[in-house]
């Protein structure tokens, strides 16, 4: 319940809105349940809202243990 | 009297038969539309056709917005029914244009998409030959209804049929599917999205001509419109009675579309197409239609995408890019967007 | 980094699904439940199951707000898009959702309703501020991702002063819901699942603590999981390492986006507007205790059901259908007598079959291999 997809922060707009992007599409979106967004960070977007911002370590560890086959 | 077209907007009476008619026909249709036979001013076409195994289809058009970045509802009607037409392997030669006005409509809009169904309709030398005008009271239309009707002519040696798809059969496209659906609903004001989607709004009698000569013996061909390839697929099909296996890898989805579709939780494959054709030959010739297709403008991104085989339950299935299968099944109705 | 393309390889896919097959015993039944909707489109549009071992079997959740709310509750939406001067704003999941009398939020609207389909709650209090002569109802549906937007709209609409705009709030909460799958199988003394994958996107708001005390009392192991193919692939081999060790521990596997403790600024926001309903029922789980929300006393004049008068409808599921069994890892989808005739996608009768995530949607749509279909293809 569910339906959430990363995307990228292009550009930040005043009253807690951005432009975000994803390949190449874009959006405007709300970022009033979220903090210190920046240009250039990814949020998960869902029904119009950041939901949250995606830490690019942990997403690059995950990675990394996928490669290494799992746990 | 001179139509005020910058200004002005449709009357009931424009739809009356009267000289209110006269004039719309005279000074917005006929002077854009102009061949032969609308000079003739009659009430019907006359035409010599050649050969004499004839292809008639019809279309009605009611797409909302009535323009978007790759067209508007005047070219898609021209190329939807040519299209329509043109997979039978006939040669389209003629076209009818019904409008169903709603009280009110502006003249510039009427001006802009019958411009743009002449330049569509001139581009595939099809002249529209003869046609109708009604108008209905405010509030019992959508603005502009058009349906239009295409005539063509086949040769005596081709009868594409579904019933001619034999289990070893190769499915080809001749390029990227969902561009038409996406842009539709990334255009409706309240999405706002905005990305360099373009409808692929397109005639493909001339990539048909290059096809048939390349491979006379294609089984059958077919447009995946409303419904996108999933619902065309699952009607040949079950006419065919046989069973289809796809390779995700090689069906083309451009990356906006991807996005657009993620976002909203929608599936390329029941997405709306109106430039693509399906086509289905035997195994041996899929190489060289293929080469054919891609040699042309509009088949640069054409793929063999799948397979025809057996199959009792006839189900449209498709090999993930995971190596499993899913089942691509025949949905109900439209997809809508979802949250969950 | 896209944070897509790169958890969807096909080719560490097959990696991690070999690492799969090398941990699990030949002679163990691992059941797994995933508990979200958008985990079961997953593992379903690529085709996951077909990569499992046979002896790991995928049963599928109520995690789709969608299959879980009671007809009682779609009627009400009808019966307020159907009153005049009113606008009913939905997302598109609930428009073809059938309530009592095959009647539906579509039909209503063919019929002359005014039902607007929307996809951000956001856009609601645009229609409302558009058309100020109208009463705006937003027919909020929802877990805890979806609730925090509901709760940003219910403070932008009183700043706005609007008094045109009422919320109809059918949020629901997701650990009262696992404990209602889990519940019935240990009051029978049996178990049913072995490992349950759990919601990815509730748990970036609600934070992956709150599933602590649900593994420790049913004894069962429970991965956070993201919604790409790695991710669930890679929690099913979580789930299948802590089964063979015995353990019952909650993990997180969706580190990217979910912390022990969440997004503490939507739950401050949803506990500012909204308060527990003692009870409410679910279709398919029946009623459960504090398991949903409604909006606080004091901006009930936001409230639809306290400004508008609802008819008490008595409606109820099919007594054959199997909803609660399938819902629960009891039965399959073919066990229950109504499936696939008359109950279809098309046709729905019960809460599995509502929404394409639910488990007989499913199961119909996808593994048609274990039955004949009905013959009107």
């Amino acid at each position: 319940m569910c339906l959430a997809v990363p995307v990228k922060v292009e550009q930040l707009l005043e009253d807690q809105q951005a432009i975000v992007d994803l390949s190449g599409v874009k959006t405007t979106i709300s970022l009033a349940l979220v903090d210190d967004i920046e240009v250039g960070d990814y949020v998960i977007l869902h029904v119009g809202y950041a939901l949250n911002k995606l830490d690019k370590e942990e997403a690059e560890e995950t990675l990394k243990l996928f490669a290494e086959g799992g746990i | 009297m001179a139509l005020d077209i910058k200004k002005g907007t449709i009357e009931m009476a424009h739809g009356s038969g009267g000289r209110a008619m006269s004039e719309l026909i005279d000074q917005l249709f006929l002077p854009v539309f102009d061949n032969e036979y609308l000079q003739q001013k009659n009430d019907q076409a006359l035409m010599t056709l050649p050969g004499n195994r004839i292809v008639m289809a019809t279309d009605s058009h009611v797409v909302s917005p009535l323009f978007f970045p790759g067209g508007d509802i005047g070219s898609l009607s021209v190329h939807g029914t040519i299209n329509d037409v043109a997979m039978s392997g006939a040669k389209p030669l003629y076209l009818t244009a019904g409008f169903i006005l709603e009280e009110g409509f502006p003249l510039s809009d009427l001006q802009s998409i019958v411009h743009s169904m002449a330049e569509a309709a001139k581009a595939c030398n099809t002249p529209i030959v003869t046609g109708d005008t009604k108008v209905v009271e405010k509030g019992h239309g959508d603005g502009i209804y058009i349906n239009t009707t295409g005539i063509g002519v086949v040769s005596n040696e081709l009868t594409l049929k579904p019933s001619n798809i034999q289990v070893g059969d190769k499915i080809l496209i001749n390029g990227s599917i969902g561009d038409h659906g996406t842009t539709i609903m990334s255009a409706r004001q309240d999405m706002n999205f905005s990305s360099e989607l373009r409808s692929d709004s397109q005639a493909l009698h001339d990539l048909v001509a290059v096809m048939i000569k390349a491979c006379p013996t294609i089984r059958c061909m077919r447009d995946p419109t409303r419904g996108g390839l999933a619902a065309t697929l699952n009607e040949l099909s079950q006419i065919a009675k046989t069973g289809m296996l796809l390779d995700e890898a090689q069906i083309p989805v451009k990356a906006a579309v991807t996005a657009t579709s993620e976002i909203l939780g929608l599936d390329p494959m029941y997405i709306a197409n109106e430039g693509k054709l399906i086509a289905i030959c035997p195994p041996d010739q899929a190489e060289s239609l293929l080469a054919s297709m891609q040699s042309h403008p509009k088949g640069q991104d054409a793929a063999i995408i799948g397979e025809v085989i057996e199959d009792e339950h006839q189900f449209v299935q498709l090999k993930t890019e995971f190596g499993g299968k899913r089942i691509i099944d025949w949905r109900y109705a439209d997809p809508l967007p979802r949250i969950c | 980094m896209k944070y897509i393309s790169e958890f969807r390889n096909g080719v560490l896919a097959q990696q991690i699904a070999q690492q799969i097959a090398s941990e699990v015993k030949p002679e163990q039944q691992y059941r797994l439940m995933e508990f979200c909707g958008g985990h079961t489109h997953t593992i379903f549009r690529y085709g996951i199951p077909d990569l499992l071992p046979t002896n790991v079997k995928m049963l599928h959740g109520p995690g789709c707000p969608v299959c879980v709310l009671p007809i009682k509750r779609i009627d009400a939406a009808i019966e307020l898009a159907m009153r005049p001067n009113v606008i009913l704003c939905s997302y598109g999941d609930m428009l073809r959702v059938p309530g009592s009398g095959k009647m539906s939020l579509l039909k209503a609207k063919s019929l002359g309703a005014d039902v607007r389909m929307i996809y951000s709650p956001a856009d609601t209090l645009k229609i409302a501020q558009d058309e100020p002569d109208k009463q705006v109802i937003f027919f909020a549906v929802g877990f805890e991702t979806t609730t925090p937007p509901t709760a940003v709209i219910i403070e932008q609409a009183l700043k706005l002063k609007l008094n045109n705009f009422f919320i109809f709030c059918n949020h629901v909460l997701t650990p009262p819901a696992i404990k209602g799958i889990l519940e019935p199988a240990k009051h029978a003394g049996i178990k049913v699942l072995d490992g349950l994958i759990g919601p990815g996107h509730v748990s970036v708001i609600t934070g992956s603590s709150p599933y602590e005390t649900l593994a420790k009392n049913f004894q069962v192991p429970i991965v956070i999981s993201g919604f790409e193919p790695l991710d669930i692939l890679q929690s099913i081999l979580m789930l299948i390492k802590q089964i063979n060790q015995q353990s019952f521990q909650v993990e997180n596997q969706y580190t990217r986006a979910v912390s022990a403790e969440g997004n503490a600024k939507a739950q401050a926001l949803m506990a500012e507007y909204f308060e527990l309903r003692e009870r409410f029922e679910w279709r398919g789980l029946g009623e459960m205790p504090f398991s949903a929300i409604k909006i606080k006393a004091k901006f009930k004049h936001l409230d639809a059901e306290q400004c508008f008068h609802l008819s008490k409808t008595t409606s109820c599921d099919n007594k054959a259908c199997e909803c609660p069994a399938v819902l629960t890892g009891q039965k399959k989808p073919t066990d229950c007598k109504l499936f696939n005739n008359p109950c279809t996608p098309e046709n729905p009768l019960g809460s599995c079959m509502v929404s394409s995530e639910g488990a007989c949607a499913a199961y119909y749509t996808y593994q048609p291999h274990h039955y004949k279909p009905h013959t009107n293809r």
